[in-house]
């Protein structure tokens, strides 16, 4: 019973998008059977390729129109009829991309479907050993899966975003496959604990990188040394842009070390801090520039700078404050202030300049608003100094009034 | 000098008659007796008017009245103008005082029943009085063109609106639309310092001239007869005047301690704050609202509800018509319902805040 209503779900998934219900005779079949043959007929309902009209013989050939009225299940899985049974490790890129690479038989589904997938396979890592012959490495069906494939844009797809880093590390957090390749297994792990991890998983960010947003997908790459800062560019695009005008872009290079990820790491990059830069102990500066030397005393200066600016806007944002958690009006201060956090933001993206004369231009503003807001901080409670000292006084003297009357009251007597 | 200021004083008889005013303050006498407390909260209530006057023409000076300016022009007041934060503290304190005041006048002249013939019209003046105040204390809550405020009047007008047959037609007098707008702040300014004001002068001007008319009513448990008088001057006037320096001592702490806060600009296409809730003399009101189920017997809670307010409302203002003192040897059930009255306020007003 539950097989026929299986097979009615097949059919209504395809009916609902549009597409004819592929009159298949494998589905029907294979349910019927036990174990892991029955598997693929199962998965067929969520499956994209039998939602859009597609069924088993697109694949494995075969003719899905003969097997339980006319002729037997020898007769629709016959050679004769291209069946081609279970497709050879080897050959499914190939045949994924016989329609995939086709734009004329994409554009049936999706017009702005992408059709270079291929292409971009056969240039990664991956595509490259596949090509030489290498069996472990991933193909299309490793990701994407061969039976039930699901949308991307589908929240359960191993394809999602906050389901690609599990999909990757499937492979690269298995240090028996990985060995053989040289290749560490911890990028989940560091990657699970790093800031962009913790806002695609924690916040369900799904706009934060995960393993494709940097390596690629069907291209998967490791950046190389040249091409790191464009990677995290991307999105870091100011950060990218003063790094490109900083001395450091050359001296990098020089030293075949990678833009960003020498300081910030790569897979485990965190929430950045000041403690980073400066001449301290935490300071990545100092993992290269020697005391005293010319990039020492500039992260110095720059360091020195920002949390000056920073703790000058938490000492005024707390005078403010305190002021108006004793009922004086300063919300405008308050909003004003938010202009020179603005500008002490703009300074930590200013730092990747590298040039204490770029950062000492912002850092001014900055100090200027910081400046203004203690200034109203200090009015505002200098104001409320004055307020209880007035009403003090007045009290004294409205008292001395009412005694006054009280006595003028007792003069005249009890009426 | 002293003959110079007689010759003034006949000039300015001749001219003006205020000796007549003169002989009236002279002769006017206050009953003495242990609930003359009371007398004291009509003369505090019009004190506050008048600090509300003052302070209301200081305001003006300063004050925009439009969406684009209001709350900046505020926010002046308290922050640029000398003494502005003073004057805009004690306007809004005084404000709530002035109404705690007039309520304590009423229910007191109810208890003690000081409407009693011939002062039925003294009574219905001042009920309309009592009504206006809230007039005053809801237009102006609007004023400052804060965050709190825009919504309040939002809910405000809506319950307006659900009042039948007119009630769509006075939401849209009160907002000068559909909807809360620039047009509603405009309105409620001019009800705020032009239509309520010019009619509380005239009501205020018959109170007034009621009271002096028929003199302070000695309550019926006193022997009228026997019971001794004061002078009005200078002996009562003192004695308000003790009270009315008490008043701005209290002003002045709560102006100087707990300014009115100004809160956030009100912007229409933000949503709702959490917990918004009338000023405290609606307070009551609007919880039974909320309490009221949304169908009573076929027709909608909230029209009800405010059809109940509605009838209490007129049963206040004709009280002296329907008591039955008119009819003597009745049980008197006027205690009970005053009781019950503020009771009904109190609790409601406290099951509001203690959510």
């Amino acid at each position: 019973m539950w097989q026929l209503m299986l097979v009615m779900l097949i059919g209504a998934a395809a009916a609902q998008s549009g597409a004819n219900p592929p009159a298949s005779t494998c589905v029907q079949c294979h349910l019927e059977q036990e174990g892991s043959v029955q598997l693929p007929a199962k998965l067929a309902a969520d499956d994209v390729h039998f939602r859009n009209g597609l069924s088993c013989h697109n694949c494995h050939g075969g003719d899905p129109t003969l097997g339980i009225d006319k002729g037997g299940p020898e007769d629709s899985m016959s050679k004769a009829k291209g069946y081609i049974g279970k497709p050879e490790r080897k050959t499914i890129a190939k045949l994924c991309s016989s329609c995939h690479s086709n734009p004329v038989f994409m554009r049936r589904y999706n017009p702005k479907a992408r059709v270079d997938q291929y292409a971009e396979y056969l240039t990664s890592v991956h595509g490259r050993k596949y090509e030489e012959g290498d069996k472990n490495v991933a193909t299309c069906v490793d990701c994407h899966g061969a039976h039930g494939v699901k949308a991307v844009s589908n929240p359960t797809s191993p394809t999602y975003p906050t389901n690609v880093a599990n999909t990757c590390a499937h492979c690269h957090a298995n240090q028996n496959l990985m060995t053989a390749y040289g290749i560490p297994t911890n990028q989940l792990e560091l990657w699970g604990k790093s800031v962009h991890g913790e806002a695609l998983i924690k916040n369900r960010d799904i706009s934060a990188p995960t393993c494709n947003s940097c390596h690629g997908n069907h291209g998967a790459t490791p950046p190389g040394v040249d091409s790191v800062a464009s990677v995290c560019g991307q999105c870091h695009v100011s950060q990218w842009d003063l790094f490109t005008q900083s001395p450091h872009k050359k001296a990098f290079a020089d030293n075949q070390l990678p833009a960003c990820a020498s300081c910030h790491e790569h897979h485990g990059i965190q929430k950045t801090s000041d403690d980073m830069l400066g001449t301290e102990e935490k300071a990545t500066c100092v993992a290269c520039h020697d005391s005293g030397s010319k990039g020492f005393v500039a992260a110095a200066a720059m360091k020195s700078g920002i949390v000056a600016l920073r703790d000058h806007l938490a000492r005024s944002r707390e005078l403010l404050e305190k002021a108006e958690r004793a009922g004086m009006e300063v919300s405008r201060p308050l909003y004003d202030l938010s202009e020179g956090r603005d500008r002490l933001v703009l300074a930590r993206v200013q730092v990747h300049r590298f040039d204490p004369s770029a950062l000492n231009p912002v850092l001014d503003e900055g100090e200027k608003t910081a400046r203004a807001s203690e200034q109203a901080g200090w009015k505002a409670l200098s104001d409320l100094a004055f307020r209880r000292k007035g009403l003090a006084v007045s009290v004294v003297i409205l008292l001395f009034m009412i005694g006054l009357l009280l006595i003028k009251i007792r003069q005249l007597g009890r009426p | 000098m002293n003959a110079g200021l007689q010759r003034v004083g006949e000039w300015l008889e001749e001219r003006l008659g205020w000796k007549a005013v003169q002989e009236l303050i002279e002769h006017k006498e206050v009953p003495v007796h242990r609930h003359s407390i009371w007398y004291y909260f009509g003369g505090m209530t019009l004190f506050l008017f008048v600090v509300q006057v003052c302070t209301g023409i200081l305001l003006l000076l300063y004050y925009r009245p439009s969406s684009e300016t209001a709350f900046e022009s505020v926010q002046f007041i308290m922050t640029e103008v000398q003494f502005g934060w003073l004057v805009r503290s004690i306007h809004s304190w005084s404000a709530n005082l002035m109404i705690a005041a007039a309520f304590i006048h009423m229910f007191s002249t109810l208890f003690l029943r000081a409407f009693r013939k011939p002062r039925e019209a003294t009574w219905v003046s001042g009920a309309l009085l009592l009504f206006l105040s809230l007039c005053f204390g809801f237009s102006g809550y609007l004023l400052p063109w804060n965050k709190l405020a825009f919504f309040a009047t939002k809910v405000g007008t809506d319950i307006a609106g659900v009042v039948p047959l007119v009630g769509p037609f006075m939401m849209r007098f009160l907002r000068g639309g559909d909807e809360v707008t620039g047009a509603t702040l405009t309105r409620f300014f001019g009800f705020h310092v032009a239509i309520l004001p010019a009619t509380a002068t005239v009501l205020l001007s018959i109170h007034l001239y009621l009271v002096q008319k028929h003199g302070m009513s000695t309550p019926p448990s006193v022997n009228a007869e026997t019971t001794t008088k004061m002078k009005f001057l200078p002996d009562f006037l003192l004695r308000d005047l003790v009270g009315w320096l008490a008043a701005v001592t209290v002003l002045a702490a709560l102006a100087a301690l707990f300014p009115w806060e100004l809160g956030e600009k009100a912007d229409p296409f933000a949503p709702a704050p959490a917990g918004i809730r009338p000023e405290w003399y609606f307070v009551f009101m609007f919880q039974t609202l909320k309490y009221i189920p949304s169908k009573i017997l076929g027709m909608d809670g909230e029209v009800l509800g405010i059809a109940f307010f509605g009838v209490l409302g007129l049963l206040l203002v004709i009280t002296p018509f329907i008591s039955s003192e008119k009819r003597p040897g009745k049980i008197s059930f006027l205690p009970i319902v005053g009781v019950g009255a503020l009771l009904y306020i109190f609790i409601l007003s406290a099951l509001a805040y203690l959510r």
